[in-house]
């Protein structure tokens, strides 16, 4: 087993997931399975191999930094949980 | 004649000659819904209101003897995970129960600029993970070909409905054969296209170097048209292609003499049913008959391809489903600061295969691990895409099965993700490398379940794909009716 209870907790914090205690051993047994099967890739020599993130060649796109239509402010914020006077609203973050 | 057993092509002509109007279309439709939707369960969301006011529209279009776009009237069902303005978009995910997107993804607008009709957002795997749309957070959706059976998924929903007369045709999303493997369970033809030949814009995101949008139609030919209706280079997707398209109906010939087949070793191995290789190498061998030349050939990274994708994909979607954090849209669970509001937001709103796909992306990312997984499966990824390259050097298209057995019964493979995840293997090798692919019907197996072609081609290279699929159609004919299908059979729901 290489992930373990404390694996779990660590990759669930960096997810901002909490689990329960039922649900922690699913997804260890669950995770484990998973990281075991794709270790095969490990049998393959890759040292000379360069890295592919798109499949085809794409490059940077510019543009001319003109003001185009968008959203009003009103619409961008129309399906937000929590909003006030225009802005996104959370949970207070600094004690007074 | 069953109206709803008509592709778009048929009933275009009649719209056109009026000898149907768009009206009655999409009654014919919605009184199809309500005969089978309560057990089918093809929909999160039905736009029963919006499809008749726009059906009217079209009339009163047609009675003014205006030129109509191909898709005028047509209904058309879209995957939940496409950005619909003022229609609830949910991605079948709790997270976004509320969530009413302020604009339009780029294909929607293109939909629209042709008339098309729109009657509902399709169910689907919750944000696109899974090949069963059991993992939808709504509700299951069946198999109109066997109610104890998943129509498979992502895009089952879209597949569904229209296999089960619901709608003419459909858009789903591909990140891993999710538009191609619930089209072969189904009996539809579904093409995902080369990566960026259609814009992503308002598709909410799940992988982004995989993710393609596209058709899933009654026939190749409509599949052709819904290409040339969605595609093209679009400014707000920086990696959509620049590349002008073809009008891909000029390829629907019916002649593959001298087209170079090749049928890769490593797609026939352990794990394929066995009724499912007798079926795709019958239709193989039909197209030798038809004057193909098939040449056996090797893809030798294919065992590493779900390997690849189960890293890549999860990696992506983790980075992608940060922006799920209770502030900018969808739900809120409250919390007593910032970081509990969000962790209580997506502990509770996410569903089980999410999470977990979300924490196999985050560990592989993760310092310590990053090299081992996610910058070696980018290293595989490669590897599989010089497979491909060499492959086309020598033949024009690779035939292979769409998935490696026909639809699975519902419940079947939920408690084992890494079983339902081996399900792709034939299908997320062309994601990694952004090459189209085509599922075609080609037969049925001893208890009448439908078996898919599935037909890969070179980067850009549809018109080909298109081509072979429409020869092998025309000679087999379309293979399947509307099942006869009423609520009374049990429904959907869970």
């Amino acid at each position: 087993m290489k992930i373990t209870k404390d694996d779990l907790a660590n990759v669930a914090y960096l997810s901002r997931l909490a689990l329960d205690d039922g649900e922690e051993e699913n997804y260890i047994k669950d995770l484990n399975d998973i990281v075991a099967y794709v270790d095969k890739l490990s049998e393959l020599d890759t040292d000379n191999i360069m890295p592919t993130t798109y499949a085809l060649a794409t490059e940077n796109v510019f543009r001319e930094d003109e003001v185009r239509p968008s959203l009003t402010q009103e619409e961008a914020l129309s399906t937000a949980p929590d909003k006030e006077n225009g802005y996104f609203k959370v949970p207070q973050v600094l004690a007074e | 004649m069953k109206i709803i057993e008509q592709p778009a092509h048929v009933l275009h002509d009649m719209l056109v000659k009026k000898e149907l109007s768009a009206k009655e279309l999409t009654d014919a439709f919605f009184a199809s819904i309500d005969k089978s939707e309560d057990t089918l369960g093809a929909f999160v969301t039905l736009m029963r209101g919006k499809a008749g006011k726009d059906a009217s529209i079209i009339d009163a279009k047609i009675a003014q003897g205006e030129e109509l776009p191909y898709f005028a009237g047509i209904p058309v069902a879209i995957k939940d995970n496409i950005c619909t303005k003022d229609v609830k978009t949910t991605a079948s995910s709790k997270i976004l129960e509320n969530f009413v997107p302020p604009y339009d993804a780029t294909v929607m607008t293109k939909l629209y600029d042709q008339n098309a009709v729109i009657i509902g957002k399709a169910n689907m795997d919750e944000f696109a993970m899974g090949g069963s749309t059991e993992h939808s957070a709504y509700h299951i959706t069946r198999n109109p070909h066997d109610l104890s059976r998943v129509p498979g998924g992502s895009s089952g929903g879209s597949a569904a409905a229209v296999a089960g007369g619901e709608a003419v045709c459909a858009l789903g999303s591909d990140t891993g054969g999710s538009i191609r493997q619930p089209s072969a369970y189904c009996g539809v033809v579904g093409l995902k296209p080369t990566y960026g030949r259609i814009s992503r814009y308002g598709l909410i995101a799940f992988a982004s170097s995989l993710d393609q949008i596209g058709p899933i139609t009654r026939d190749v030919t409509d599949a052709a048209y819904m290409l040339n209706a969605v595609c093209g280079h679009d400014k707000m997707d920086s990696t959509s292609l620049k590349e002008k398209a073809p009008d891909f109906t000029k390829a629907l010939v019916a002649d593959v003499k001298n087209l170079k087949i090749g049928v890769p070793k490593e797609y026939f191995a352990d794990g394929i049913d066995p009724q499912v290789e007798e079926k795709v190498r019958s239709a193989i061998k039909s197209f030798a008959e038809l004057g193909a030349k098939i040449t056996e050939i090797s893809l030798p990274h294919t065992k590493y391809a779900i390997a690849v994708y189960y890293i890549i994909a999860p990696a992506e979607a983790a980075t992608n489903l940060e922006r799920y954090d209770g502030v900018s849209y969808g739900v809120r669970v409250p919390g007593k600061d910032v970081p509990e509001m969000m962790i209580n937001t997506r502990s509770q709103k996410f569903g089980a295969e999410v999470k977990r796909r979300i924490m196999i992306g985050n560990y592989a990312l993760s310092a310590g691990y990053y090299d081992a997984y996610y910058l070696k499966a980018l290293k595989v990824r490669t590897l599989i895409s010089q497979d491909y390259v060499e492959a086309f050097n020598k033949v024009d298209v690779i035939m292979t099965p769409t998935a490696p057995t026909p639809a699975f019964k519902l419940n079947e493979l939920t408690g084992d993700p890494l079983k339902m995840y081996l399900q792709d293997i034939c299908t997320v090798p062309a994601n990694l490398a952004g090459l189209p692919a085509i599922s075609v019907p080609c037969g049925v197996n001893s208890q009448g379940l439908p078996i898919g072609l599935q037909i890969i081609g070179r980067a850009l290279d549809e018109e080909t794909l298109l081509r072979a699929a429409y020869t092998f159609e025309t000679a087999q004919g379309i293979p399947f009716a509307v099942p006869e299908l009423n609520n009374a059979e049990g429904g959907a729901s869970v």
